[in-house]
């Protein structure tokens, strides 16, 4: 009989994995609780840095793990631990014994609206990165579509960096993404300014420095180091935006018709509740914590447990992926050197 | 405005509503990599006359984009044109060449 792998999350962490794991002659269950797979990938539009469409790659995805068990609208009840395996206990009623359980819970996005000051959910021209690429999925946004766009702002760090949002963490892929959504930004609306409010550029991936100079340099993005203090609304229904320009030293102001705030990753509650299930150990900053950070990151302290993706903290999707075969191959190793 | 006895000083907040970057944007396109400058720094940290005299081809640049075009002209005033900042720029930027186009665009505008 075929060794049953239980994923929990069907974003592209736990399709790469199911797909290897079929490759590999195991058989895959994927948990995922919304009614589609892909996870927050699927929402988005292109993908940094080569803007490859986010679609070719879920569908991908979807595609070759198809033969696995997949339940859609699927929760976990409860995990038992047995004497060398797991008892999973489905919301449909399904209970299933595996000896391996795979984490990819991934991350939520930070609510924006907690940041009070940039005023999101309160001006109607503030709007998030995911707000934004359903924009450019669905081109249904009424405070972009048809509207004259002259001036666009960025807000880097929203919710990340942050230790009165207790999120002390760097979302890692906001710099890119803003500097991603700031070209697409300016390609659809030429004739716009656009402005971006950063701590730091943190572009430390591959071709990311390329983009940003890019940015500067062919599509005349302004870069402002200084973190927004706070948004208010003019009588035109305009934002007003103020910082400090920290390289000028001086306060200054701007109006805006559109303000983009990238929310960063922050852990997911599902895979907190998930990891508490088993008495899986939670980092500092909310996420699953690895056995060791360095060599072992896909390692839970527990016997046949394993993580990939942002489950164990901010990652991109090349990392993701990588880390879904990274797992695999563990519980592939685990289970040969069981049958020696 | 003194009749109280003591005075107001101007606001130093800068208003990105209200400036004028026809000149630089018309720098821009003789000079694309005026726009590549990253404020690393160490242009003024190398430049011989920055310690005398502020000049910096950083807040140079950073000037002539938010508009405070007489702070710049103030400082470019003292540049040798030794080329020293040229040589250290990582981004690779000529500057010597870039101080050159500000002193001929700038210059064209006042003498209209």
């Amino acid at each position: 009989m075929k060794e049953i792998v239980v994923i929990i999350g069907g974003g592209i962490a736990g399709l790469e994995a199911a797909t290897q794991l079929l490759k590999l002659g195991y058989s895959p269950i994927i948990i995922e609780k919304n009614d589609r797979l892909g996870g927050h990938v699927a929402r988005w539009n292109r993908l940094f840095p080569d803007m490859t469409p986010a679609k070719d790659i879920v569908d991908d995805l979807i595609a070759s793990s198809k033969d696995a068990n997949i339940f859609l609208n699927t929760e976990i009840s409860f995990v038992n631990r047995l004497k060398d395996s797991y008892n999973v206990m489905l919301s449909n009623g399904i209970s299933i014994n595996s000896r391996f359980i795979l984490y990819t819970t991934g991350f939520r996005l930070f609510e924006a609206q907690k940041k009070e000051e940039y005023g999101y959910g309160v001006y109607n021209q503030v709007l998030t990165n995911a707000d934004l690429e359903n924009w450019f999925n669905t081109d249904k946004d009424k405070r972009i579509s048809g509207k004259d766009i002259r001036k666009i702002g960025f807000v880097h760090c929203v919710g990340s960096r942050d230790e009165k949002a207790r999120n002390s963490q760097c979302s890692k892929v906001c710099c890119i993404t803003a500097i991603k959504q700031a070209i697409e930004m300016k390609e659809k609306f030429p004739e716009s300014e656009v402005f971006c409010f950063y701590m730091d550029l943190r572009l430390f991936g591959k071709k990311f420095e390329d983009f940003y100079t890019k940015a500067q340099r062919d599509h005349g993005i302004h870069f402002i180091r200084g973190r927004v203090s706070e948004v208010s609304e003019n009588i035109n229904g305009q934002v007003i935006v103020k910082a400090e320009d920290t390289l000028a030293g001086k306060p200054l102001k701007v109006t805006l018709d559109l303000l983009v705030l990238m929310s960063g990753m922050v852990c997911n509650p599902d895979s907190t509740k998930a990891a508490s299930m088993l008495h899986l150990p939670i980092d500092s900053d909310g996420f699953l914590q690895s056995s060791d950070n360095v060599f072992h990151i896909t390692s839970s302290p527990r016997k046949g447990i394993y993580y990939a993706g942002a489950c164990t903290g901010p990652k991109t999707v090349p990392e993701t992926l990588a880390e879904a075969r990274s797992a695999v191959l563990d519980i592939h190793s685990e289970i040969t050197a069981g049958k020696k | 405005m003194s009749i109280f006895g003591f005075r107001i000083s101007p606001s130093s907040a800068m208003n990105l509503d209200t400036i004028d970057r026809s000149r630089f944007e018309e720098l821009c396109r003789i000079e694309p990599d005026a726009a590549r400058c990253m404020s690393c720094g160490a242009c003024s940290a190398t430049c011989p006359a920055s310690e005398f005299s502020g000049m910096s081809v950083r807040k140079v640049l950073l000037c002539l984009q938010r508009g405070k075009e007489e702070e710049a002209f103030r400082m470019m005033n003292n540049c040798m044109l030794c080329g020293k900042c040229t040589m250290v720029c990582p981004r690779g930027i000529n500057t010597r060449h870039l101080i050159l186009s500000i002193c001929r665009i700038y210059d064209k505008e006042d003498k209209r």
